[in-house]
């Protein structure tokens, strides 16, 4: 008996997403996740993997059975039917692909709206369009405090703990301004929003926790912030990810995420003992 | 199908350009000697940039930087990601190919400026020698092939400056045969070939060319801008005196988003010629193939800064980059069910090409997958910098446009030389390349999303087993071009004639002795309108009346 094709193609389709939704929910590819913003990205990244891995099996094993199916036999002198297109079926591949592409530029719009992308980084007083001006503009003695790319604090009604950062060839030195603790790894206290004000003296440089799933380069002459909420106490590498010479590969340091009374206490164990 | 069939051929004693084995090393103006030029000194140079890669590699297999020194590996890092793209591909599928096939396809005898493009030829070895030297002279560049400043302005002047006046030569290069290229196939069509006759190759190029005489002027001036502020102390792009860091990423990569379609369009173009040779059948979707070109072209233009993401780059600025980007997916999807559809019930011949191409359409498809997912903001924010990027455009370039030159070589050897591959030989390249290229890349896709940047000379040691995987996959893609050389140099010397036509195609190239006399045809050039007008005639199925199932219905 002759399965209809209609029959087979539904199967395999059905398999497919069974296959896709398995890679994507089942198999761990990502660090673990330590922060707030991390889940909300490994939830992209599934959606990212499942319909990658839909497209490629699916492909793939297209492809396979073409060259199988359709191999061209010895003394095989013959050609194919002359099909030159078909009009409906080229219009079903470019919808298809244009709504899932569409899709997914405004869900992840809607994860990257989730992270605190899209808040305005100069919120203090300067409007958008100012904004715009000025960052056609050269950047001016006068504009120092102007932040020039990041993630800013989603709301900035909870308490934030500011940190500056400065990275030079071929280290990271932390600065706290409210405790005056200066330190070369990075200590912060789980829950708490913590905003890194980033500038660089030499060369470009980048800060990335990918347990954080965050990276911000850190730009000589534009100052930069990263905002994040860690949310799992543990040590994690901070690693430069932009070229900045012979020793890039060992531009790496620590975040440290404590418990919010442990934090307390290595502030206080850290703080230099003129101002106490 | 209508050839023209050429008048009996009638001896030509009047040779006014060098004949044997020297013409290759003359300034000829022939564009099938220019175009094997580029061939030929592009895989000698493809060597260069692999044995930096093994050099990488090898430096990769343990965590700790123990095989070279730092500085040097920084200037192997950057020698070979130039050489690959500006000595390697860049010439071999536009200038090679290009020139080889172009004036075949327009029924010309020539290029429209013959001596401009053997001009563009000879500039390739020098600027590339110089570019190799600069390592013996004081040490090359070690910036990386973007050389974002200031690390650019900071690292050792005279590599830097080598490396600028190089790519500033390879550039103009690449901008000569564009011209050259737009020339040609806007105006040296024979009487009565019309432009949607033009085979897929023609569009392709055409559309890279557009490509290279917009984006690399740019490229141009802003690398005369960095030399400025390396020799003459200007402050364009350094922030110490007043300039911008962020404005030449914006500059550079105008030009280098283009670059990687100039780098897979003309491999786009390839494979629509091969299939359809070996596959007995009509290339689908001619009009939508030409339509999708054109919009990769003008989207290929707009979408530099998804480079960028993570630079200083305001937040709606991201947003636009990341749908531009996503967009581009769409008509270079439509390509790649086009080939598929090609495919679909023909008589497929599983030889070299053959598979070489379809093992370009697995890759390419993974890459551009990684690729529209690199270009969501914030999964790139993740990975950006990391040896996932690293993966995806090797998987492009590498999966993609290395795949399709082999595809080509196997597919056009006949037609350069007059003598058959072994095709054995072919598949056992076509083997070992692709489980070693998979090898190495595949897994480094993990390794950036669990923590290992890009560019680096030492790594934390929980990556050392991956990393090992990963170079031995490279060792594999090392060994598997041994057959392929072998292969080559037995068959020139005693492989089988080819013939005119071995793959009984119908695309004017093959309408002409294998190899061809310097005017490409004795008599007239054969005139050919359908270029892909394989399958018996009866049964022709109008493209606009046809249904779903009359492409899917079963053999008869
Ligand atoms: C479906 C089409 C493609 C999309 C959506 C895409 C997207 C991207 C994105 C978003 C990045 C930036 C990743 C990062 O640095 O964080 C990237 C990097 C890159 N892509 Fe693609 N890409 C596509 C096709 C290609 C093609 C055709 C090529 C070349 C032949 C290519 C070569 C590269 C290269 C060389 C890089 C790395 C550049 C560098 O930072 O050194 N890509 N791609
Ligand atoms: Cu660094
Ligand atoms: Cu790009």
């Amino acid at each position: 008996m002759r399965i209809p094709s209609a029959i087979i193609t539904l199967i395999a389709g059905m398999a497919l997403v069974l296959l896709g939704q398995w890679v994507a929910n089942d198999v761990n590819w990502l660090p673990v996740s330590a922060s707030t913003n991390a889940p909300v990205y490994d939830e992209l990244f599934r959606v990212l993997l499942a319909i990658g891995t839909m497209l490629l099996v699916g492909m793939t094993g297209v492809v396979v059975y073409s060259l199988i199916r359709f191999r061209r036999r010895d003394g095989d002198q013959q050609d194919g039917p002359p099909v030159e297109g078909n009009l409906s079926l080229e219009l079903f591949w470019t919808a298809i692909p244009a709504v899932v592409v569409l899709f997914l530029g405004i869900y992840s719009y809607d994860i990257y709206d989730r992270m605190g992308g899209m808040t305005d980084l100069n919120a203090h007083g300067m409007d958008h369009h100012a904004a715009e001006l000025a960052s056609v503009r050269q950047s001016q003695p006068g504009d120092e405090e102007r932040i020039w790319g990041g993630i800013a604090p989603a709301s900035s009604n909870e308490a934030v703990l500011p940190v500056e950062v400065t990275a030079l060839q071929f280290a990271f030195v932390f600065h706290y301004p409210e405790q005056n603790i200066t330190s070369g790894e990075l200590h912060v206290p789980s829950g708490q929003a913590v905003e890194l004000r980033m500038k660089a003296n030499d060369v470009i440089h980048a800060f990335w926790v990918p347990e954080f799933r965050i990276k911000q380069d850190i730009i000589p002459g534009q100052p930069t912030v990263l905002t994040f909420t860690a949310n799992q106490t543990g040590d994690y590498p901070i690693v430069c990810a932009e070229l900045c010479g012979p020793y890039h590969g060992g531009m790496r340091s620590h975040v440290v995420v404590d418990e919010p009374e442990s934090f307390a206490t290595w502030v206080e164990t850290n703080t230099p003992a003129t101002l106490s | 199908m209508t050839i023209a069939s050429p008048p009996s051929p009638s001896p030509q004693p009047l040779r006014l350009q060098p004949t044997g084995w020297l013409r290759y090393f003359s300034f000829s103006l022939d564009h099938k000697v220019i175009g094997l030029q580029y061939i030929v000194c592009g895989f000698l140079f493809y060597f260069v940039g692999g044995a930096l890669a093994g050099v990488i590699r090898t430096e990769l297999a343990t965590p700790i930087s123990d095989f070279v020194s730092r500085d040097t590996y920084n200037q192997v890092l950057t020698l070979h990601g130039t050489v690959m793209i500006f000595l390697w591909i860049v010439p071999v599928v536009n200038g090679g190919f290009g020139n080889y096939l172009i004036p075949f396809y327009v029924g010309a005898r020539d290029m429209a400026f013959p001596r401009l493009n053997a001009v563009a030829f000879w500039m390739i070895p020098p600027s590339g020698l110089l570019l190799i030297s600069s390592y013996f002279i004081g040490g090359a560049a070690q910036s990386g092939w973007t050389a974002y400043p200031p690390l650019s302005l900071t690292t050792p002047a005279m590599g830097q400056i080598l490396w600028i006046v190089s790519v500033l030569l390879l550039g103009g290069s690449s901008i000569f045969g564009g011209i050259n290229f737009i020339a040609t196939i806007l105006k040296f069509r024979q009487p009565g070939l019309k432009l949607m006759m033009l085979p897929m190759y023609c569009w392709a190029m055409l559309g890279t060319s557009i490509l290279v005489v917009l984006a690399t002027p740019v490229l141009a001036g802003t690398l005369i801008l960095l030399s400025l502020d390396i020799v003459a102390h200007t402050g364009f792009f350094n922030p110490a005196a007043g300039g911008n860091a962020v404005v030449y990423q914006h500059l550079f990569w105008f030009y280098s988003h283009p670059a990687v379609y100039i780098m897979v369009l003309p491999a786009f173009g390839l494979v629509s010629e091969i299939l359809p040779v070996h596959a007995r059948k009509p290339l689908f979707g001619y009009v939508t193939m030409v339509y999708s070109i054109m919009a990769i072209v003008i989207l290929g233009l707009v979408v530099w800064a998804h480079h960028m993401f993570t630079s200083g780059t305001p937040p709606w600025m991201r947003l636009f980059f990341t749908i531009a980007t996503a967009f581009i997916a769409v008509p270079t999807g439509i390509k790649f069910f086009n080939w598929i559809a090609t495919l679909w019930q023909g008589r497929l011949a599983l030889n070299s090409a053959m598979l070489f191409s379809c093992a370009f359409i697995l890759q390419f498809v993974f890459g551009g997958i990684t690729g529209v997912a690199l270009a969501q903001v914030p999964f790139d924010v993740h990975v950006h910098d990391t040896y996932f990027v690293v993966a995806h455009f090797h998987y492009i370039v590498y999966g993609g446009t290395v795949f399709v030159i082999f595809a080509s070589i196997y597919h056009w050897f006949p037609k350069f030389s007059g003598r058959m591959l072994n095709e054995d030989l072919g598949r056992l390249h076509l083997a070992l390349t692709f489980i070693g290229f998979n090898l190495c890349f595949a897994p480094q896709h993990w390794l950036g999303l669990n923590g290992m940047p890009r560019r680096v000379a030492e790594y934390d040691p929980q990556f050392s087993l991956i990393n090992q995987i990963s170079s031995v996959g490279a060792l594999l893609m090392a060994i598997s071009t041994l057959p392929f050389l072998i292969n080559v140099v037995m068959s020139l010397l005693q492989g089988p004639a080819a013939g005119p036509n071995p793959w009984r195609a119908l695309t004017p190239e093959w309408l002409t002795s294998s190899p061809p006399p310097v005017e490409n045809w004795i008599g007239a050039a054969p005139l050919v309108e359908e270029p892909y007008g394989y399958g018996s005639s009866e049964g022709r199925i109008d493209v606009n009346q046809a249904r779903g199932q009359d492409l899917w219905r079963q053999q008869p």
